[in-house]
């Protein structure tokens, strides 16, 4: 069960675009181990505060911590934290110049100065673990969107991070290849990975988020296991999202 | 119009269109150019015929090329067209790196940098190339202790170099946000990502771009010959100085810029369809 020491630490979190807040006094600890689904309208925060966990936005205020370190404008620490912090986009985002087996090994190679045998062996592992080990070379653009999601969660575990973030990852899918991907991610969570997923895919929440935040314009409304929060959520607002979306 | 042929009757709009479909057809066409063609050439014929213009069309070809006792040599225009393509290609070169440079230093969101760059924007888009070429040779060279062939090819790569910067940073600009983004999330560099994402992938847009500028780089090194590089425009100046052969020279001289652009323009359509398919 989760240690102490929190992995990722948010306090009093806020991010202005302009005049517009997109998040107000955000507070969150996630444990090592935790995974975490985040839920709520669209337009109330969710991207914004998981692109903020690896500064690919810049919080205004408060304070944010990644495995200890501070998130500042210090550039040397942002590269250490995003390394040990994967991130999986809902555009997918692969390079679409290089094979996928380059997808996988480019940042092993790159940044962690792995040699090019080893980051192929250990490519070529994750890329059995997302059960696509026969697309190796070709080029993304000649996968499925299913499939390419699957190298883009490879990518990113390639670089063997600490934390998984995933950003409506199933959003852009077509419905039939959705259950592949989320499929991936149920086994990434048996295997331990911390996570934390904006999702609007409750089946996969109930079945391994250890806590439900719900977010409302900027601000979060609730957190709570999901056995409470899918039965018997506090907030009046968390409640009538939940039967939007459950309604079908 | 278009009003009244829905309320006219059923074969007015055909027979509105039949003119323009008359002019639009390729027999016609191909009918019309002849024609303006045989008119220009007749036309140019009878002046030179009126001028009494002696053609001496077989004495051209010594200067391209000879076979001797020794064996094959080049003539004075060959070698003009050698000493062209080497200026056009290391002014290219330098146009590429200092293009690069500009762009790059024009995206980097520094103050210094970004004013830099395009205060020699400015600079170099406003100046004539001719003056440009002037200020290289007459001004800096003397300073600087460049030879006229040297400052030639510096002037040349500065002056394409704005252009090629501003195709550089569009090829930059258009590849996708989520490039960048999924870079970082790795824990890539600025540089790591321009150099093994975002350049690759722009390549593929600059390609076409640039090389019409090689082509332009061709074409304007022409004009080096003011300051006496010995390139190919020299050369044809120097031959009808000693011949009087202007006609057949230029002539001569611009089939041969045509053709070598033209075999550049080929190859890069060559490239863009081997490099599309990969996509």
């Amino acid at each position: 069960m989760p240690t102490d020491q929190p992995i990722i630490r948010i306090r009093n979190l806020d991010k202005h675009y302009d005049a517009f807040q997109a998040l107000k006094k955000i507070n969150l600890d996630v444990h090592q181990g935790e995974r975490i689904v985040i839920c709520g309208p669209s337009g109330s925060g969710k991207s914004t505060l998981i692109r903020c966990i690896n500064r690919l936005e810049e919080h205004s205020a408060g304070q944010l911590l990644v495995d200890g370190i501070e998130l500042s404008d210090e550039t040397r620490d942002i590269r250490a934290v995003r390394q040990e912090v994967g991130m999986v986009f809902q555009q997918f985002n692969l390079f679409p110049h290089l094979t996928v087996l380059e997808n996988l090994t480019i940042g092993p190679i790159r940044v962690r100065k792995m040699s090019r045998p080893d980051a192929e062996a250990k490519a070529r592992l994750y890329l059995d673990r997302v059960h696509i080990p026969e697309q190796a070379d070709k080029y993304p653009a000649q996968l499925s969107g299913g499939q390419q999601q699957r190298v883009a969660i490879a990518r990113s575990l390639c670089m063997e991070p600490r934390v998984m973030l995933f950003d409506e990852p199933t959003s852009a899918l077509d419905p039939e290849m959705i259950n592949e991907v989320l499929d991936v991610m149920v086994e990434l969570a048996e295997s331990g990975m911390t996570m934390i997923c904006v999702t609007h895919e409750m089946g996969f929440a109930r079945k391994v988020a250890d806590r439900m935040v719900f977010m409302e314009k900027g601000e979060i409304i609730e957190v709570a296991p999901p056995a409470q929060f899918f039965t018997n959520p506090k907030s009046a607002r968390c409640r009538m999202f939940l039967d939007q979306i459950l309604e079908h | 119009m278009a009003v009244a042929t829905a309320d006219g009757s059923p074969h007015r709009p055909g027979k509105r269109l039949t003119l323009r479909k008359l002019f639009a057809s390729r027999s016609l066409s191909v009918v019309l150019y002849a024609v303006v063609l045989v008119l220009i050439i007749r036309s140019t014929l009878t002046g030179v015929a009126a001028m009494g213009y002696d053609w001496q069309w077989y004495r051209i070809p010594a200067f391209l090329f000879r076979f001797t006792e020794d064996g094959f040599q080049l003539g004075e225009i060959g070698y003009g067209l050698l000493a062209s393509l080497g200026l056009s290609g290391l002014s290219f070169v330098i146009a590429l790196l200092l293009g690069l440079l500009v762009a790059l230093l024009r995206l980097s969101g520094l103050v210094v940098g970004g004013a830099v760059a395009r205060v020699f924007l400015e600079l170099v888009r406003n100046i004539p190339l001719l003056v440009l070429l002037y200020l290289f040779y007459y001004v800096l060279g003397p300073i600087f202790g460049l030879d006229r062939y040297s400052a030639s090819i510096l002037c040349l790569g500065v002056f394409h170099a704005a252009l090629v910067s501003e195709i550089i940073r569009a090829g930059i600009n258009s590849v996708a946000r989520g490039q960048w983004e999924a870079a970082n999330s790795i824990g890539m560099t600025r540089g790591q990502a321009y150099r093994y994402i975002i350049l690759p992938q722009s390549m593929r847009i600059m390609l076409p771009p640039l090389t019409s500028e090689l082509v332009n780089i061709v074409k304007s090194s022409a004009i080096v010959s003011v300051v006496g590089v010995a390139e190919m425009t020299t050369a044809g100046r120097n031959i009808i100085s000693k011949t009087y052969l202007s006609f057949e020279i230029w002539f001569t001289i611009a089939a041969i810029y045509l053709l070598v652009t033209v075999c550049i323009s080929a190859f890069a359509s060559y490239l863009e369809s081997r490099y599309s398919v990969s996509t």
